[in-house]
C-alpha cells in the first residue's frame, strides 16, 4: 500500500492503523493547503512525486522514528490537484505516553519534508503558477515569461 | 561507457523537456560526471550546481559511483508536506 494517495485523506483511516488499547498518547499532524505563499494568493496546488522512491524513503523514516522512540507511526500524503483547505498530509504517532508520540510525530513530518521526493506547483489567483522551492530566496521559482 | 536511465521531475523535467532518458557516460562514471553530460543537453545548463540526486531510489552524493543499468533521478528542491 502506497503512502501516496490520489483521493482525499481521512484522519480516522490513518489513526486506525496505529491506535491500540496500550497506546494512550496519540498525536496527529495535519497539513492543509494554505491560501497564500510568498506574498501571493494561492488558488490550487498540484503535488507530484517519484512514487517508488517516496514509498521507500517514507518507510525508512518510519523505521528510524520507531527505533528511536517507543511509538508507532502512520502517515499518508496526497498527490494530484488540491484546493485551498484540502488536506495534503496526515501523520499520526501513537505511544503509551505523550512525549514519545509528540517526538515521533514531529520527526516524521520534518523528515518527510526534507527527504521524500514530492514536488508542489502552486497556481495563483492572478492566473500565474510557480514551483515551490524552499531553497530559493523567494520560496518559489516563477516561470520565465 | 555505461548507460543509465535518468529520471527527471517537476521543474527539471520542464527544463530538459523530458521525464526519462537513457544517457551514456564514460566509465568510471559518478553522479558528477553524469550531471556534467546532462548540462550539455538543451536546457541542461539551467540545472543548479549541486542538485539532489538519487541512485536506484536512494539519496546519493556527487561522488557516488554509477554502474551500467542504474536508475538515476535528478530531484528538484523537495516540497512535500
Amino acid at each position: 500500500m502506497s503512502f501516496l494517495k490520489e483521493t482525499p485523506l481521512d484522519v480516522r483511516t490513518v489513526a486506525h492503523q496505529v491506535v491500540s488499547p496500550e497506546r494512550g498518547g496519540v498525536v496527529t499532524f495535519i497539513g492543509a493547503v494554505r491560501n497564500h505563499h510568498a506574498g501571493r494568493a494561492v488558488r490550487q496546488l498540484e503535488y507530484s512525486a517519484y512514487g517508488p522512491m517516496a514509498d521507500l524513503e517514507f518507510a525508512r523514516i518510519v523505521e528510524e522514528a520507531e527505533s528511536r522512540w517507543p511509538a508507532t507511526v502512520a502517515a499518508e500524503h496526497r498527490v494530484g490537484t488540491l484546493d485551498v483547505g484540502d488536506v495534503a498530509v496526515i501523520v499520526v504517532a501513537a505511544a503509551a505516553h505523550r512525549d514519545a508520540a509528540f517526538d515521533a510525530c514531529r520527526y516524521v513530518i520534518e523528515e518527510i519534508k526534507r527527504r521524500v521526493p514530492i514536488w508542489k506547483r502552486e497556481h495563483y489567483v492572478d492566473g500565474t503558477a510557480g514551483w515551490v522551492d524552499p531553497t530559493a530566496p523567494a520560496g518559489v521559482i516563477l516561470p520565465v515569461e | 561507457m555505461i548507460r543509465v536511465k535518468v529520471l527527471l521531475f517537476a521543474r527539471f523535467a520542464e527544463l530538459l523537456g523530458a521525464t526519462e532518458m537513457d544517457v551514456d557516460v564514460g566509465a568510471p562514471a559518478t553522479v558528477r560526471t553524469l550531471l556534467d553530460s546532462l548540462r550539455t543537453l538543451t536546457g541542461g545548463a539551467q540545472l543548479p550546481p549541486t542538485p539532489m540526486v538519487a541512485r536506484n531510489r536512494i539519496h546519493a552524493q556527487l561522488d557516488t559511483a554509477l554502474e551500467d543499468g542504474d536508475e538515476v533521478a535528478v530531484l528538484p528542491p523537495l516540497a512535500g508536506g
